[in-house]
């Protein structure tokens, strides 16, 4: 038989923004445990009205980002024991900059809008009845596209951004991240749409490289250097528009 | 916040000015030795066209460059935008700009 | 308090640089004001100069140094992530910036005070 039966304190966030407050519960503690597990054995076993989101639980839909001891996490794939503080506490919110609904779940419909806004849109330049573009895995367009290809669109990058906070119109590490890929996809006909949807106001240029994007993409992606290409991309089509 | 235009002049401003604050800089260090008066510096900048040029061209930048990164600041912090954020980043400017020409003027007029 | 999301190298050096910049910016009015002293009141330049020989001086004097030369390497730092080859050694970049210039400064501190 195994020993005692060991609780954590987990402080969760409850309600909406201006009016919720964290709600503590004990949760009994497992030996391996991810958050996500946490948080269902509370709506499981102590709260069935708590909210949140989640679908696949191993880290390919992007749907159970939340800020985790003021950290944003894929919780499906975060270990308890990974993050758990020195004293024993864990303190579970809703994901930075975006609306919250109810609880954990936010609104993320201004992250998936910004996607657009940030021509992170494939605009097709053939039809069914043309031959498919063979495209050489080894061209320099294409290794820069696939190192930013792996996003699973889960919005931890836009809730450890700081300028998304400080700046309601910027589109964020993922959109921008999207929009290079593009930038490199030789089959898509609307570069110059999308070079000026990066230039505009909520565009690339208002990054400040605190690669906060970088340091917490759960794929290991990195945002900065492709909003760095972005940069890049869109100074140098300057000057060819200009000769 | 900032477009392309506004991000481009913040890059070219600090790459101009990269060389001026190394040479600025050594300055500093070679003035101050065994105290520093005013008629030193003058008796080394009256007069002096390439000074007047070294300094003008500081100035310039560093008023563009200044000007856009507190607009940058502003708007962030403070949330300020629109008209307002115009007026604060070219008042923030002239001010600067009007400034530090009449000093490099004062020091390097003959 | 570094609210967590904030809490690495990379985020500092942000506001490392946020910070030298608006310090200098808010300065440099105070140095065009003084040095423009030398046209209209060249008694007062001088008596300024004397003025900031106190020790107080010398250790602000320090402060602003290091305040530019953390900028301009800090600068030079994101201009390099901009334009040039990404390096994956950001944060060796931006210890070796604020490295470098804390010695700039304390040159200037020695042969200041020297």
């Amino acid at each position: 038989m195994a020993a005692a039966q060991k609780y954590m304190q987990v402080s969760v966030w409850r309600g909406d923004e201006a009016t919720g407050a964290l709600e503590e519960f004990d949760v009994p503690a497992q030996e391996s445990q991810t958050i996500l597990d946490v948080v269902s054995w509370i709506q499981q076993n102590a709260d069935a009205t708590l909210a949140y989101r989640y679908a696949c639980r191993v880290g390919m839909c992007g749907s159970c980002a939340m800020m985790v001891n003021g950290k944003p996490r894929w919780t499906c794939r975060t270990h308890v024991k990974k993050v758990l503080g020195d004293n024993g506490r864990l303190t579970i919110e809703p994901l930075r900059n975006l609306p919250v609904i109810k609880d954990l779940a936010t609104d993320m419909t201004e992250f998936f809008d910004k996607w657009i806004a940030a021509e992170g849109v494939f605009h097709p330049t053939k039809t069914r009845y043309d031959e498919i573009e063979g495209i050489d895995p080894e061209s320099s367009v294409r290794v820069e596209a696939n190192a930013a290809i792996e996003c699973i669109n889960c919005a931890v990058c836009y809730a450890a951004c700081d300028v998304v906070s400080a700046n309601p119109d910027y589109f964020g590490p993922a959109a921008l991240n999207r929009a290079w890929s593009l930038v490199n996809d030789t089959r898509d006909g609307g570069q110059a749409a999308r070079l000026e949807a990066v230039s505009s106001n909520g565009g690339c240029h208002n990054c400040h490289s605190q690669q906060g994007c970088s340091t917490f993409c759960p794929n290991e992606l990195n945002p900065t250097l492709s909003i760095a290409g972005l940069k890049r991309e869109t100074v140098t089509s300057l000057f060819r528009r200009r000769s | 916040m900032l477009d392309l235009r506004l991000y481009m002049l913040q890059r070219v401003t600090a790459i101009v000015m990269g060389p001026l604050v190394i040479g600025h800089i050594i300055l500093i260090v070679y003035a101050i030795r065994g105290g520093i008066s005013a008629e030193e510096i003058l008796s080394r900048t009256q007069g002096s066209l390439w000074w007047g040029l070294y300094y003008g061209t500081f100035v310039l930048a560093v008023s563009v460059h200044a000007a856009i990164g507190l607009r940058v600041i502003t708007s962030e912090m403070l949330g300020l935008r629109g008209v307002g954020l115009s007026v604060l980043t070219w008042g923030s400017f002239a001010v600067l700009l009007v400034m530090g020409a009449r000093a490099v003027y004062a020091v390097t007029a003959a | 308090m570094i609210r967590p999301h904030r809490a690495h190298p990379l985020w500092l050096a942000f506001l490392l640089h946020r910070i030298s910049g608006l310090g200098l910016a808010l300065f440099l009015p105070a140095h065009f004001y003084v040095l423009s002293l030398a046209l209209t009141r060249p008694a007062s330049l001088d008596g300024f100069l004397h003025w900031t020989e106190n020790p107080l001086l010398k250790v602000s004097e320090f402060g602003l140094v290091f305040l530019l030369a953390v900028h301009m390497f800090g600068g030079l730092r994101l201009l390099a992530l901009e334009f040039l080859p990404w390096s994956p050694r950001q944060k060796t970049f931006a210890a070796a910036a604020a490295v470098a210039s804390a010695f700039i400064a304390s040159i200037f501190f020695i042969s200041a005070v020297a």
